[in-house]
């Protein structure tokens, strides 16, 4: 598989959507590892961090099925490729902005993503559509225990696995689920719910992790402790606390359908208008827009409208991919114009 | 948001006042909170606050001189950088992270997957850590019979892990 066929098929696990699929993106297992018997990376000589990098890129290989995980050297990449991996969630923004030898591997399906000499040695990211939380951490599982066959772990019985940062000793795990709360963010509740999340030590994020913002209504919820509790004990407590969000965005949905249903479809239809029509659109913007159009659709208020198309979308209109899909560098307004361009004509053809 | 009465300052009272069954909700400055006789309960006192952080400062400035033996890292360069420099830090640090631990997560005891292979190797992991560490230091100080001797004695233990 190459970076080619990667950028130019929108992931296809994510284009229609998994259970609760109106209001969950996705679901992520992340599990954080180090090598035994080597600093953490910022203590790594760069002769070292080379070996790290080229003996777990072999160990995570061999751990997949034969041809399924292919290998991509992040020194090799050019900048817009590596925002491609990062808009897709393969990579971080910490791992595409790093410095020395490190990668990562990558699954056919591109669900699995595991990125070697990030903050940690190993990164293991297991993603699922939809809200899917305990079948994503048994794989997640099942590939970490056939990697550790072949690396030995920094493990320590007291603190679990260690980790470069201590926010993530003990079980290395951070399970996210991505959700789309346009109408919680509309009817101005979404405060409420961030207040009653804390409280359950789970963190909101936004799209693209920490100190991002929230753009197209997209927050990301995730255990903030890692130690002190199972893996079980972390899916439980996520397992208990989403489904009450998504209650409360369906009861949200509701109301603005009942009662303002004007104002509703106004912004759906105005939204949809300016995507057909604009001749140039700032990546904000078009999230913008796209959120209250897939609001739209999933409330029945906009017609004829394939939900595959609208989701990819999200996606292929970012920076790093609107370069990549016109085969060169452009500059913001560029961009802006290309952008428009590219919606309006996938639109077309599937609207 | 700016005070609802004076809209210059800050609101940091917040008031909901339920008036013959009608809620109303109001978002005021301190001054102007004061001349309506909103009664505004202190509920911070500068005196503890300040002992509070001249506590943490001092605490703090006795185990930035923590180092560890194995990376050479302080506790110090920890609290800025936010990134342990090897596993040994855990240890190295104990005392404070133990604190931080327990305010992050809530607990400082793993209850969560065993790899299968803890145990002996880790201890041989870090002895292999020192010894690259040193070879490193010996290469630096250009001393390469020791490093030579490093180097193959780091070569038969990996062998043997």
């Amino acid at each position: 598989m190459t970076l080619e066929e990667i950028i130019t098929s929108p992931s296809p696990w994510l284009k229609h959507g998994g259970p609760h699929g109106d209001i969950v993106l996705s679901t992520r297992v992340r599990l954080a590892r180090n090598v035994a018997g080597r600093p953490f990376l910022s203590r790594l000589q760069a002769a070292e961090q080379g070996e790290i990098e080229s003996a777990l890129r072999d160990a995570i290989v061999a751990a997949a099925d034969p041809g399924d995980f292919t290998w991509f050297d992040l020194e090799e990449l050019s900048d817009i490729d590596r925002q491609c991996l990062l808009e897709r969630h393969v990579i971080s923004r910490e791992h595409a902005a790093g410095e020395g030898p490190r990668g990562v591997a990558v699954s056919r399906d591109q669900r699995v993503a595991v990125m070697v000499n990030e903050e940690d040695h190993l990164r293991l990211q297991v993603y699922s559509a939809g809200l899917q939380l305990q079948d994503t951490w048994a794989e997640a599982d099942a590939l970490d225990d056939r990697i550790e066959e072949r690396v030995t772990y920094t493990f320590s019985p007291e603190l679990g696995y260690l980790t470069a940062c201590p926010t993530n000793v003990g079980t290395g795990m951070r399970l996210s689920v991505m959700l789309h709360l346009p109408a919680l963010v509309l009817t101005k509740q979404i405060e409420k719910v961030f207040h009653a999340v804390a409280r359950m030590r789970l963190a909101v994020r936004g799209i693209y992790g920490e100190g991002t913002q929230a753009v197209g209504d997209i927050y990301q919820i995730s255990n903030q402790a890692s130690l002190g509790r199972s893996e079980e004990d972390i899916l439980k407590n996520l397992d208990a606390v989403i489904p009450q969000i998504l209650a409360y965005e369906q009861q949200a949905r509701g109301v603005l359908a009942d009662e303002s249903p004007v104002a509703l479809d106004d912004r759906v239809y105005r939204s949809w208008a300016l995507l057909t029509h604009a001749r140039t659109i700032s990546s904000e913007e078009t999230l913008m827009l796209l959120s209250a159009v897939r609001l739209g659709i999933h409330l029945g208020r906009l017609d004829g409208v394939d939900i595959g198309a609208v989701n990819d979308l999200f996606l292929l209109t970012r920076r790093g991919h609107i370069q990549r899909l016109r085969g060169a560098a452009l500059d913001e307004s560029q961009r802006d114009a290309a952008r428009a361009d590219f919606i309006r004509k996938r639109l077309a053809a599937n609207g | 948001m700016l005070c609802q009465r004076c809209k210059k300052q800050q609101a940091t009272v917040h008031l909901t006042e339920i008036i013959h069954n009608e809620k109303r909700e109001r978002h005021l400055c301190e001054d102007c909170a004061r001349e309506e006789g909103v009664a505004i309960k202190a509920q911070i006192n500068l005196q503890d606050v300040l002992s509070g952080m001249l506590e943490a400062h001092q605490s703090a400035g006795k185990e930035a001189g923590l180092a560890c033996p194995d990376c050479g890292m302080t506790y110090g360069e920890f609290r800025s950088q936010g990134r342990l420099g090897c596993p040994n830090d855990y240890e190295a640090f104990a005392e404070p992270l133990h604190e931080l631990l327990e305010k992050v997560h809530g607990g400082a005891e793993h209850l969560g997957k065993v790899p299968r292979r803890a145990g002996a190797d880790q201890q041989a992991g870090r002895e292999l850590m020192q010894l690259r560490r040193r070879l490193q230091e010996s290469v630096d100080h250009e001393q390469y019979e020791e490093a030579a001797r490093l180097r193959d004695l780091i070569q038969e233990k990996e062998a043997g892990a």
